[in-house]
């Protein structure tokens, strides 16, 4: 590479119209002119645009981003780096993270979600660690929709189809079917890894002279633009942006042909041939830094690698090895092709590397050196093509500030009621576990291998939180969580609740919160409505980690997500981690045996506004949740915790979508026994204290038997055991002794009723998502 | 007692087989590109996707340099076990009867299931009771062969388990799981006994099988 050649003189450079194409604007594009010392050339211009995209640069989200919690006793990699990591003792730390592909897999479902999960599979290997687990979380229109069948076909099989063969167990998810999410699914991959805490590598590059070395896959024209394209705009009928008051087109099966070019394609084998290599790579100490290749490409990687280490890059596109011949420097800077790493290497080191690369086939090459520079060059063999200051491209994107306003209006279309006004409290508890956002997830989770890696000690349905066993005995959990529909109904209550819901599901199988994760599904902020919802939703993110000491160690946004039919319901996912002494005390969510008493444990006030049941009924969403006192919550999952991780429970299952009725249902599906549950005066009338507390809660003398049966909120959990193993739950938190496990049906009396279930009558009901996918 | 587990790219399931064969025994990896089996009493060829299980599965890892020791290992009289891709792949290298086809329901499918051991005298069965509770995952695990093929290995006692009353998810012809080979010296199943040897993570119904091979090594010795 020559130092002293003149840049390359296209006679065309692109204009300011090409800027907006490719998603800046017009100020911005001023801004690039301004940095760049004059117009730049297609290969700068097109990485710019990758960099200032909101996909990357985060220019409507970064400045909320930075009110989160991020620090705490067992953080030891915060946001920033390709994944986060917390310590989980004995010489070890756990990464972890959770990405959206939202807007690809809207365009082609299996590809979209396989390369969702091969891109966090990425970040977490990419730090060091290998890969333990994938979790996911799904959004999608209502069932009844063929294009959300179609979708959650093509979702589920792509998931499968990556995490499956590249040995990497899924382990839990969510899925929610919401009319909000029609034309825009939400297809969010968690992945945790483990790691010796020596091992984590950071991506800065450094050290000038260094080398640099992409290995992996070679570079073909697949998902270019992606970044900017793809995932930094509204999702348009028949390709296309959508327009601000644009006229929408068809609502049903909205063609998105044109824009399947933006989606990559995946090859888990490629993938796990790249995990093994780079985890090799790093076991021998042969790198100094190192950095996966995910959206914008080279482009990004090598950016954010020179900016960490406030370095220069010179990198020749010439050396890259191409999948099809003739690509432009711009598109090997800018393609997504998958299974791609990016290294630094001393130089007496890279021999070693290749011959690596070579053992586990995948292709290594020197396409680059460190300089001291503080600019990113690119170079065709000695040709110039682009030059760019890194701390412009990295740094320098605008940063927008939010114009939040509460809506006047609701903003949300209210659902068609599917349940008969007047149906009884037994008919409507069936007609609740047949909702598919309730019934048993089954027919899903079966196409996923749960056990590889020999770490599961809890499967799906068998506990809140999935429980994977580490080497010294204890284990870490995990769950992830989001009630979009009830942070559509109070942004920042129905985040606090979804942050409370997970520190709930870890408590359940006896683990302690060690850090969160967070990906921010939400639609166009420069909507005021919308950037109301987000900030709400922030502030109450940062509250809830805050007062469980889960702090943030990483996360992604995504913004832009809607479609013709209106924005998504705000959907804040979170994924939380956590840590129990002993794998062996694991909690279960079903009961275990006959004779055990059943309590109801927690400061659980129960209301039907924003419930599943309301949305059976056809009721619009209520403006504002229920207050929570997050500290009472606490106590209780710290006193269920505690419980479950002496042994003292059989079981201990947190109170969700669809209240305490079903809940008990779970309870008695998962363990195969049914219950004898007396709910006596202590719901309906509001007070009632069995051990320990004299406060009052519940229902609030409202007398509805549905609100005490089907009614929602936080802090509440459902607990099996010996009867001195419940009751010593009432030193720290509210304990109401509410029945006994017996039998074979499910009998609930409530204010002079009495309804029974019988097993078979309930498993029949949970099973309704067997039909719709098949 | 040594167990040898191959390790091709793309196997998922050999650090898994690694640990269960040490439950009973030495064990350690052999890289597919070795033609050495480094002195090991018996061959694990383990599950995963071997090369991606491009073109079919386990269609490249027969012709791996290491396959090359294993068939002459097995044609030596040497115990081998494949599981899941390892009993594609011994198919695939003609140690074993029959195919696996995609399953019925052509979807990657993972289950508990309930096995019933047809043949409890064999190197790979002699520890078992007889029936066992192992999970299962997998795309491809429909085993067939011709009718006269079936009743041929069914009147040999080649079929070593079935899948009990409805647990056949994979429609495999008369509910077959695992079968051995004539000499009885080589035996695949689909089911994952590797992840079946600890009651923290499932059942330990697995076991049985690496503690079968040690005693068939061990009696050899004697």
């Amino acid at each position: 590479m020559s130092e002293t050649l003149p840049q390359q003189q296209d006679a065309a450079l692109p204009t300011v119209e090409d800027a907006l194409a490719l998603g800046l604007t017009r100020a911005e594009y001023e801004l690039v002119c301004e940095k760049q010392e004059g117009p730049p050339n297609q290969v700068e211009l097109a990485m710019y645009s990758l960099l200032w995209s909101e996909h990357c640069a985060y220019k409507h989200s970064k400045k909320l981003l930075r009110t989160l919690p991020t620090e705490g006793r067992y953080v030891v990699m915060g946001p920033g780096e390709n994944a986060g990591a917390v310590d989980v003792g004995d010489g070890l730390v756990c990464a972890f993270k959770v990405e959206s592909h939202n807007h690809p897999s809207a365009v082609e479902p299996f590809q979209g979600a396989a390369t969702g999960v091969g891109g966090i599979l990425r970040d977490i290997f990419a730090i060091g660690a290998r890969p333990i687990a994938v979790l996911d979380s799904l959004r999608f229109g209502e069932a009844t929709s063929a294009r959300s069948r179609y979708l959650l076909d093509g979702t589920v099989a792509g998931i499968g189809h990556y995490g499956n063969s590249i040995g990497v167990p899924t382990v839990g998810g969510e899925v929610y079917f919401e009319e909000p999410y029609e034309h825009n699914c939400l297809v969010n991959a968690m992945a945790l890894g483990l790691a010796p805490r020596e091992r984590l590598v950071r991506s800065a590059a450094a050290g000038p002279g260094n080398v640099l070395v992409l290995f992996g896959a070679s570079t073909g024209r697949d998902g270019i633009g992606g970044a900017s394209v793809l995932a930094s705009a509204e999702l348009g009928i028949e390709g296309g942006t959508a327009a601000e008051g644009g006229e929408p087109g068809p609502s049903t099966f909205p063609s998105y042909d044109d824009k399947r070019p933006t989606v990559q394609v995946g090859d888990p084998f490629e993938e796990k041939k790249l995990l093994e290599c780079s985890l090799e790579l790093l076991e021998q100490g042969l790198l100094v830094a190192l950095q996966d290749l995910g959206a914008a490409g080279l482009t990004s990687s090598a950016a954010e690698m020179a900016s960490k280490g406030e370095v220069g890059l010179d990198i020749d596109v010439r050396r890259v090895p191409l999948r099809e011949p003739d690509l432009e420097p711009f598109e090997v800077m800018v393609s997504e092709s998958q299974e791609r790493m990016l290294c630094v290497v001393e130089p007496a080191k890279v021999d070693a590397v290749l011959a690596l690369c070579e053992k586990w086939e995948v292709g290594g090459t020197a396409i680059g050196t460190i300089t001291d520079s503080g600019r990113l060059r690119v170079f065709a063999g000695e040709l110039l093509v682009g030059d760019m200051p890194v701390r412009a491209l990295v740094d320098d994107c605008p940063l927008y500030d939010l114009a939040p306003a509460r809506p006047s209006e609701p903003v949300y279309p209210v659902p068609a009621p599917v349940i008969a006004p007047g149906a009884s409290p037994r008919d409507t508890l069936l007609a609740l576990l047949a909702s598919p956002n309730i019934a048993s997830r089954r027919p899903l989770f079966e196409h996923y291998d749960a056990i590889v890696q020999s770490r599961t000690v809890r499967r799906p349905e068998q506990a809140d939180a999935a429980v994977l066993q580490l080497p010294d005995g204890s284990a870490l959990a995990v769950s992830i969580d989001c009630n979009g529909r009830r942070v559509a109904a109070d942004p920042y209550r129905g985040t606090i609740e979804a942050v409370l819901e997970c520190a709930s599901n870890l408590a359940c199988v006896g683990a302690e919160p060690l850090g969160t994760t967070n990906n921010l599904n939400f639609a166009n902020p420069e909507k005021p409505h919308i950037a109301w919802q987000l900030t709400e939703a922030v502030r109450g993110l940062g509250e809830a980690c805050r007062a469980l000491e889960a702090p943030i160690v990483g996360g992604n946004v995504s913004l832009y997500n809607e479609g013709a039919s209106g924005p998504i319901y705000p959907t804040p996912v979170i994924g939380m981690v956590g840590r129990l002494p002993d794998a062996a005390r694991a909690g279960r969510l079903g009961f275990a045996r006959e004779g055990d008493t059943i309590a109801l444990v927690g400061p659980f006030a129960p209301s039907l506004p924003a419930s599943e049941l309301a949305k059976l009924r056809g009721e619009a969403l209520p403006d504002g949740l229920p207050d929570i006192d997050v500290g009472a919550v606490r106590s209780a999952q710290f006193a269920v915790r505690g419980a479950v991780g002496v042994g003292a429970l059989s079981s201990a299952h947190d109170i969700a979508e669809g209240g305490l009725a079903t809940a008990l249902a779970e309870c008695c599906l998962a363990g195969g026994l049914g219950a004898e549950v007396e709910l006596g005066g202590a719901l309906v009338h509001g007070r009632e204290a069995v051990h320990g507390s004299e406060a009052e809660h519940g229902g609030e003398d409202s007398g509805d038997p549905f609100e005490a049966l089907f009614g929602e909120g936080s802090g509440g959990f459902l607990v099996s055991g010996p009867v001195s193993g419940v009751r010593s739950l009432g030193r720290r938190t509210y304990v109401r002794v509410i029945g006994t496990v017996r039998g074979q049906e499910l009998r609930i009396a409530l204010g002079g009723q009495s309804m029974n279930w019988s097993l078979e009558e309930l498993s029949s009901a949970h099973q309704a998502l067997a039909e719709l996918f098949s | 007692m040594k167990f040898g587990v191959l390790q091709f790219p793309g196997s998922c399931d050999e650090v898994d087989a690694l640990h269960a064969a040490r439950r009973v025994g030495d064990a350690e990896l052999l890289w597919h590109g070795e033609r050495d089996l480094k002195g090991v009493d018996a061959v694990v060829v383990p599950g995963g996707f071997s090369y991606g299980d491009y073109l079919r599965a386990g269609a490249i890892a027969r012709f791996a340099p290491v396959m090359e020791a294993v068939i002459e290992f097995a044609n030596d009289g040497g115990l081998v076990l494949g599981i899941c891709n390892g009993f594609q792949v011994l198919c695939e290298a003609h140690l074993l009867p029959g195919a696996l086809l995609p399953n019925a329901n052509r979807r990657f499918t993972f289950r508990q299931v309930d096995l019933e051991v047809v043949q409890g005298d064999t190197h790979f069965t002699r520890a078992c009771t007889p029936s066992l509770s192992i999970p299962a995952k997998h795309s491809w695990g429909r085993y067939y062969t011709d009718e006269s093929t079936l009743d041929e290995l069914e009147a040999e006692g080649q079929v070593v388990l079935r899948y009990a009353s409805a647990q056949n998810f994979n429609g495999s012809l008369r509910d077959i799981a695992g079968v051995r080979n004539a000499a009885g010296n080589v035996f695949g199943l689909m089911p994952h006994p590797e992840h079946a040897v600890d009651p923290l993570t499932g059942s330990t119904d697995g076991l049985c099988i690496f503690q079968s091979m040690r005693l068939a090594v061990e009696g050899a010795r004697v």
